[in-house]
Parts: C-alpha cells; sequence; structure tokens
C-alpha cells in the first residue's frame, strides 16, 4: 500500500511537472498587442527578416513592434555570428522562412515591395528563398 | 523607349540612350545629321548639350538592400534560421 502510494505521489508529480512548466512556456508566446495587429493586418513580414507597418501605426504598436525589431535583430546577430554569416544574410533567410509561415488573413510584403494578404495559396516570394 | 524629351538630342532612361529630333518628332536633314553626329560622339554630345533628363519609373523604386545574398547562403543558413524562429516564438 505504501508503495502503491508513493508510486501514485510520482505519477501525480510527473503529472504536475509539465503542468508547472506550461505557465512559463505560454510567456513565450507574441505579445497580445502584437499579436492582434499581426491579425488586423496593421503589420506584416517584411523581406528582410523584420516587421513593417501596413498602416500607420499608434505609438504604443511602435514601441511593441520596434522592441520585437531590435529584439530579432540581437538574435539575427548572434546566430549570424555562429554560422559566419552576415546580420542581413541570416535575416533575409529567416525573412524567406516567415513570410512561407504567414497564416492566411495576414500580412508580407512580395518582391515589388507592395504588402500582400496571405492567402490559401503560397505566398509571393524572393528568387532566392527556397 | 522614346518618350516626351526636354533634351532635343538626348534622354538617358533607364541606363540607355535615345536619341531623338526635337519634341521626339522626326526630322528633316537637318535633324538627321544632328542624330548622325549625336550617335558618333554621344558622349561628347551630352556635353554640349547638358541636358541628360533621367526619368523616374511609374512603379515605385523597390531598392534592392539583399542584392548581395545569394541563394547558396539562404539554402546553408534555412535549417538554423528555422529552429531559431521556432525558439523564440515570442519575437516572431
Amino acid at each position: 500500500m505504501a508503495r502503491t502510494t508513493a508510486f501514485s505521489a510520482l505519477i501525480a508529480a510527473a503529472v504536475a511537472l509539465p503542468l508547472a512548466i506550461a505557465p512559463v512556456a505560454a510567456l513565450a508566446q507574441r505579445d497580445p498587442a502584437y499579436a492582434a495587429a499581426r491579425s488586423a493586418g496593421q503589420v506584416g513580414e517584411k523581406m528582410d527578416g523584420y516587421l513593417g507597418y501596413v498602416t500607420p501605426p499608434s505609438p504604443a504598436l511602435k514601441a511593441v513592434v520596434e522592441d520585437i525589431n531590435l529584439k530579432r535583430r540581437a538574435v539575427y546577430s548572434e546566430k549570424a555570428q555562429a554560422q559566419k554569416a552576415t546580420v542581413e544574410e541570416y535575416a533575409f533567410t529567416s525573412g524567406c522562412l516567415l513570410i512561407a509561415q504567414t497564416q492566411p488573413g495576414e500580412k508580407y510584403q512580395a518582391p515589388n515591395g507592395t504588402w500582400q494578404t496571405r492567402t490559401s495559396a503560397p505566398p509571393q516570394r524572393d528568387s532566392r528563398c527556397l | 523607349m522614346s518618350r516626351k524629351s526636354h533634351c532635343p538630342l538626348l534622354t538617358v532612361h533607364h541606363g540607355t540612350a535615345t536619341i531623338a529630333g526635337y519634341n521626339g518628332q522626326k526630322g528633316g536633314a537637318d535633324v538627321r545629321r544632328k542624330v548622325l553626329a549625336a550617335g558618333a560622339l554621344a558622349g561628347f554630345a551630352a556635353t554640349l548639350c547638358g541636358c541628360i533628363s533621367v526619368k523616374a519609373p511609374d512603379k515605385p523604386i523597390v531598392i534592392e538592400l539583399n542584392i548581395n545574398i545569394k541563394q547558396e547562403v539562404v539554402y546553408r543558413l534555412a535549417g538554423d534560421a528555422s529552429q531559431t524562429i521556432d525558439k523564440n516564438k515570442d519575437i516572431f
């Protein structure tokens, strides 16, 4: 009986552990203001790997997007160095992927520089994208 | 290629030189002689003319900042970049 209880406790701990981690993982999601602006088509993915404004942003949204772009640049910079590539090369490669990953309704920048709304069809991308 | 030209002799448009008569009309012998002269000495004519008009295209100018990025670099980095995006969902 004692063993069974201990075993149950172990199971309970094993189940509880991911639940305890879950709120931490939830923090690694998009800022709600960014998520909303993205869905609303106010911001979109640019070819250069950064976010751009489709419509003139409110000061609050601008602050959020600038912060994200600074963080993106820091990540690109670190990863590019590890890969012996330039920040621009790494950012551009990421831009290719990020445009490919946009959801229908979201905005992205086409090779001609215009903003496009993603549909279920593949997005228009630079010829160098894979 | 020959649009309305402000320059009687030489118009530079999209990197090519178009030699036109006055106001783009087909000229007579006099103009044709000028055209021949201009054709032979385009650079010299440009100097004399002093009015090379470089026209902006009607479509928005796209400044290609990534002109030096080669496809093989994109190919090499794609796998790592994909992981980076997955691991930093808050900023992507």
